[in-house]
């Protein structure tokens, strides 16, 4: 041991290895608990995993960079990850293609929604202009959210939070919704799922029924390709 | 070894996908059209089975993505601790983004999975005539 311990604290602090670890134990932890739960919608592991690690570099003074510095490994599987969607894709395409007219019309339904409903409650709620924007691609994973809000001059950090609470809320609410109205076509319930609340959503759906995983990652990846166009012209139309 | 491969074809999808969309200025996100080409790849080694060699042989890139698609929610985890960055945001407007955002989250769940059902049972009613 060297003459300071604290030395031994500020040398591991600033190290990738430590933060990787926390991500990785953290988020084992959650899941588990989620997992004993039997996986209760309340039971997040992403959103217990968030805030139980915000509060340790809040806590111990770590500034985000540095926790990022560890933590973008994983963060960096979300794009090998959206390619191997192509598997579940693949082994169901007999399913898939059977319902490839009401994917493609709840497709636009649920694009056009999801961008117009944000822009229009956003205003109404009187947030800032840049806070809209930064709202609008909400809907979609986290990459190309933050592409859509650089090409519109808004915050892309902040598009990033808003990806991830809406997916987080997403995933919470809606097994207990679609129980409510009653609707047991698991197709329908994951194409909505991946559709509203992308990979967290995805993620959500996989938990829940195989054919819903299967249909939320098609929608969320089909999501991702009809807003990116919508996005600017709904702005252009309705932000003021 | 044939994880490896199978790890390193799933890669090569997204950075030809990445390539692709960055060279032609396409407004679609890289690993969206890596996933496409992983599709087609999987659909031609069934025709042609000269192709069904290394990672698409036995599984191989089928058990990886499975691998890869198993911890789906943990990949979120590192971008949504970005959340500590902007406290000051949320201490003055937090309650009315959370609020936008889950209305909004309800009303675009209801609106695809009532359009979904409402368009199969028209072309299921059709199908019957």
């Amino acid at each position: 041991m060297k003459d300071n311990p604290f030395s031994l604290w500020v040398y591991l602090s600033q190290s990738p290895l430590l933060w990787l670890t926390v991500t990785l134990l953290v988020y084992a932890t959650t899941d588990a608990v989620s997992l004993a739960t039997r996986r209760h919608p309340l039971v997040n592991p992403v959103l217990h995993a968030m805030w139980i690690i915000g509060a340790f570099l809040l806590l111990t003074g770590t500034s985000y960079t540095t926790y990022f510095a560890g933590a973008q490994f994983v963060h960096f599987l979300l794009g090998p990850a959206t390619v191997a969607l192509a598997v579940p894709l693949y082994e169901n395409r007999k399913r898939v293609v059977a319902s490839i007219v009401p994917m493609l019309v709840a497709l636009i339904a649920g694009s056009v929604t999801a961008v117009v409903s944000v822009v229009l409650l956003a205003e109404l709620a009187g947030l800032p202009r840049d806070v809209v924007l930064s709202l609008a691609p909400k809907s979609v994973t986290a990459g190309v959210a933050m592409g859509i809000a650089e090409s519109l001059h808004a915050d892309p950090s902040l598009a990033a939070v808003a990806v991830i609470l809406t997916g987080i809320m997403g995933a919470i609410i809606v097994t207990p919704l679609m129980n409510r109205t009653g609707i047991t076509d698991y197709r329908a319930r994951g194409f909505a799922a991946g559709l509203a609340a992308h990979g967290i959503g995805t993620a959500r759906a996989f938990q829940v029924d195989e054919i819903a995983g299967v249909f939320s990652g098609i929608a969320m990846s089909l999501n991702a390709l009809v807003t990116s166009f919508l996005v600017p012209l709904a702005v252009t139309l309705l932000v003021r | 070894m044939v994880m490896l491969a199978s790890l390193g074809l799933i890669l090569l999808c997204q950075l030809i996908g990445e390539a692709v969309v960055r060279g032609l200025g396409l407004p679609l996100p890289g690993p969206v059209l890596g996933l496409l080409l992983l599709l087609i790849l999987l659909m031609t080694r069934d025709r042609f089975t000269l192709l069904a060699r290394g990672p698409l042989r036995n599984d191989g890139v089928e058990t990886a993505s499975k691998g890869l698609l198993a911890h789906l929610s943990l990949l979120f985890v590192p971008a949504g601790v970005g959340v500590v960055q902007k406290l000051d945001l949320l201490a003055s407007h937090g309650i009315a983004i959370t609020l936008v955002l889950a209305l909004s989250v309800v009303v675009t769940l209801l609106a695809t999975v009532l359009t979904f059902r409402l368009v199969s049972r028209l072309l299921k009613q059709q199908d019957a005539r």
